[in-house]
């Protein structure tokens, strides 16, 4: 690839979008509220959306394998609830969120066999478990609240690190995104996923364990979903069973809006990380103003359906911008690997 | 005769790969116009060009001499031109009737569909070609033979002026064979124009008058069939290359590396038992559905099985995943590259560690120095034409992209290697070179199963064949006494060969 050519693929992208995005994002809130830019507002905007950025992350897994999962925030419920009644019946702390994850991973599990063992579409058994999930919480529930959470608790969810005033969710956030990008980005199991998401038949013929692969990330997924119900609770020191109601879409958003194909096979966490600070920010500085949540819902929905349109369109760009002055020279197998 | 098609300085990129490179083609009514070339010569392109599919990148289409541009296969086809698919493309739950009118139904004056005129149209043209099929007929009740012919009698109901035939012959028997030529010489008295992609010269110098040949997507020679011979067309075709196809080498057969014994998954193939030696060549010849391909995706794990044991070196393949057969150094090259074998939307390098990521990697992380010196090493071995080792496995041809294939099995460092179709679809230079590469491995000790459809590279490549028929082996031969009439009668059951001794 020439100098030029590079410059194209790397400015012609989606990134690319999200950061001008973003950028407009923070002059929108800064005309709003000259105070948006101080660094204690910038921190503790971030309290409100880092359980979603949380489950972005092996949401972004799931999507990039081929595969979806609706059930997260069903998952949220009843982990949430699960823990609510370890703790009225007298549990600590650690075993409080034990349960939560636990709940979690089991819900997860439970997404995997059926999708796995049944070969039913990832999005049609995760539309019956988020009704089946959340359908318990209230259940157990009703129309009742569980409160009355240790104060010790709110240390996770509310918490700062040490004597800094970092918000321990976002601190959690960007360790956990470090570690899903380099498994990403970096390790084999990453070149796994997109093959599976590129080509699973070929994956499965070039003898990449697909399915046990599958069956990790669906759990993966709910045992985060059950960490983030952990948050939520201890941000907000109580249980309903209408928590996190319509999170699953809003994640699902997160990711695609990050330029992760809805088909699979493509995406980046850079991508998704940008999103999860355009989305998150875009959502504070219109509450600022309080623009009602129905509005920013109509916006985050027209920004979606923009994200599944637009990264395509500019992959064609970028590539019709190379592909015009690409010619098949003989290849110098040598010099290539060595100079790449 | 009236030019009714042609194509002028026809030219179509696509990434990487310049499909059609300057193609002139007059086709004229009621003449049958042979397009000619090995596979990947553009034949397809060609034809997708003229069905509305693809749009050139430069060159002009002319129809009944004024230029046109097809948008869609619907203008194409409103323009007289109808192409008649390999893999017929029809509704099989439909009838007759129904499929030849999809999509230009006719109506009566008050909106509702007219099936009476319908069906008296179909029967109708179906006279006009002396085929006697109720109309009424599901297409799934069709034979091959009568789907392809309603396919012919759908492109008359448009009234086509342009016909293409793409390897029209390829699954049907010597009698469907003459009955497809009677129907084609029908249509050329009436003036249609057809075009005739074929493989077969026999069927070239049968029915066509006319030919067109290209190579390499480019434009190679044109002119009537009766002035040329077999070898000027195959001259033509191939280039230079031709002579050198098969590789000599004396097989040097040493002990047992596979053993199947009575493998059998119920209502696809039955009973197989075979033992592949190291050094050995064993073929797998036979028509396609005869089970040969799942039977090889059994032995390797993707596919399951009702029963029988597959014995790689002295350890028993029970567990039915890929990862056991290939712990065991078995290697497989599926039949369907696309789909099977490479991941188009990734990269060269990235395709050709697939299988091997775990001997690249440390503590789990890909070594990007491994990879690309092991994917340089490779694709030097097969002479890989690409712009960049980083470069889309999608922006390759089909036989660069088996190069692709056969580097990601390799590095798996295999003992026995099972190749599925491995020269389908790519052009006669890398096939050449995939047939020396299969002697090589060979006389290496490597145990090779080939599985082709083509018989000539059968014979050419293997020290024993066996061949299969609706599931079952039906003949077993040696090099030496391999024929190809009756390597051929066996696979179509029209001798009594009986296998082995």
């Amino acid at each position: 690839m020439s100098v030029s050519q590079r410059l194209v693929k790397t400015f012609v992208r989606w990134e690319a979008v999200l950061v001008v995005l973003l950028v407009g994002v923070f002059i929108l809130n800064t005309s709003l509220s000259p105070f948006f830019l101080r660094r204690v507002n910038l921190l503790n905007a971030t309290y409100n959306f880092m359980e979603r950025a949380i489950m972005a992350l092996p949401m972004m897994l799931i999507i990039i394998v081929g595969e979806i999962d609706i059930s997260v925030a069903g998952t949220i419920a009843l982990s949430s609830t699960m823990m609510g009644l370890a703790m009225q019946a007298g549990a600590s702390i650690p075993v409080m969120v034990m349960v939560a994850l636990g709940t979690g991973l089991l819900a997860g599990m439970l997404n995997a066999v059926i999708v796995l063992r049944f070969r039913v579409p990832s999005i049609a058994v995760t539309i019956g478990t988020m009704s089946l999930y959340r359908g318990i919480a209230y259940v157990i529930l009703g129309n009742q609240a569980i409160t009355g959470y240790p104060r010790e608790l709110a240390a996770v969810g509310q918490g700062v690190v040490g004597n800094t005033m970092f918000p321990v969710p976002l601190a959690i956030f960007i360790v956990l995104a470090v570690v899903f990008g380099v498994v990403l980005h970096r390790s084999r199991l990453g070149r796994c996923f997109y093959a599976i998401g590129n080509n699973a038949t070929a994956a499965r013929f070039s003898g990449l364990p697909v399915d046990r692969y599958k069956a990790a990330l669906f759990s993966l997924n709910g045992l985060v979903a059950g960490f983030a119900a952990v948050l939520l609770t201890s941000r907000i020191l109580s249980t309903r069973p209408n928590i996190a109601t319509a999170w699953e879409l809003e994640v699902v958003t997160l990711v695609v809006l990050g330029g992760v194909a809805i088909t699979g096979g493509k995406g980046s966490i850079y991508g998704v990380l940008l999103s999860v600070f355009t989305i998150g920010y875009l959502r504070f500085g219109l509450s600022l103003i309080n623009v009602p949540s129905q509005v920013i819902g109509i916006i985050t929905g027209l920004l979606l359906v923009g994200a599944i349109i637009l990264p395509g369109l500019f992959e064609k760009l970028s590539n019709r911008m190379i592909i015009d002055r690409q010619l098949i020279p003989e290849i110098d197998s040598e010099a290539t690997a060595t100079d790449a | 005769m009236a030019e009714v098609v042609r194509l002028d300085d026809a030219r179509k990129f696509f990434p990487g790969v310049k499909a059609l490179d300057g193609v002139t083609m007059s086709i004229r009514s009621g003449e049958v116009h042979a397009l000619i070339g090995e596979n990947g010569a553009g034949k397809s392109t060609l034809v997708k060009v003229l069905t509305g599919v693809h749009s050139l990148t430069s060159g002009t289409v002319y129809v009944d001499g004024s230029s046109v541009s097809f948008r869609s296969p619907h203008d194409s086809q409103a323009a007289g031109i109808a192409a008649i698919h390999q893999e017929a493309s029809m509704f099989p739950n439909l009838t007759i009737v129904e499929n030849i009118f999809m999509g230009h139904h006719l109506r009566k004056p008050s909106g509702l569909l007219d099936w009476t005129t319908m069906k008296t149209r179909t029967s109708e043209l179906c006279g006009r070609l002396s085929l006697k099929i109720p109309p009424d007929t599901l297409v799934r009740d069709l034979s091959v033979a009568q789907r392809h012919q309603i396919e012919i009698v759908k492109a008359l109901s448009i009234d086509a002026r342009v016909i293409i035939m793409d390897e029209p012959t390829a699954s049907l028997s010597l009698k469907e064979i003459k009955e497809l030529y009677e129907l084609v010489r029908k249509l050329r008295e009436a003036g249609t124009a057809i075009v005739f992609i074929s493989h077969k010269f026999e069927e070239i110098f049968e029915i066509a008058d006319t030919y067109t040949v290209l190579r390499d997507g480019r434009f190679v020679g044109d002119g009537r069939v009766a002035d040329v011979t077999t070898d000027d067309l195959v001259r033509m075709m191939a280039g230079a290359a031709l002579d050198r196809l098969f590789p000599e080498r004396t097989p040097n057969i040493g002990d047992i590396s596979l053993r199947v014994q009575s493998l059998r998954q119920a209502g696809v193939f039955e009973d197989i038992s075979f033992e592949l030696h190291k050094g050995e060549v064993l073929g797998f010849f036979g028509l396609v559905g005869a089970g040969r391909s799942e039977l090889m995706q059994s032995i390797f794990g993707v596919r399951g099985r009702d029963g029988g044991s597959v014995i790689a070196g002295a350890v028993e393949l029970k567990a039915l995943r890929p990862q056991q057969a290939m712990k065991e150094g078995i290697a497989f090259v599926p039949e369907d590259r696309q789909e099977q074998g490479v991941v188009l939307d990734m990269s060269i390098v990235e395709n050709t560690t697939l299988a091997s990521l775990k001997a690249v990697s440390r503590f789990g992380f890909p070594n990007r120095r491994t990879e690309l010196s092991t994917t340089a090493r490779l694709a030097k071995r097969f002479s890989l034409r690409a712009s960049s080792l980083l470069q889309v496995v999608a922006a390759l041809s089909g036989g660069n992209q088996q190069k692709v294939v056969l580097s990601k099995w390799l590095a798996t460092d295999p003992r026995i290697l099972i190749l599925d179709e491995p020269t389908r679809g790519i052009d006669v230079g890398t096939k050449a070179a995939v047939h020396s590469f299969i002697g090589e491995l060979a006389d290496q000790g490597y145990a090779i199963i080939l599985v082709s459809s083509e018989l000539h590279e059968v014979l050419g490549m293997s020290d024993r064949v066996l061949v299969m028929k609706e599931g079952r082996l039906v003949a077993e031969f040696d090099r030496d006494n391999a024929e190809a009439e009756q390597v051929l009668g066996a696979a179509i059951g029209a001798t009594t060969a009986q296998r082995g001794a």
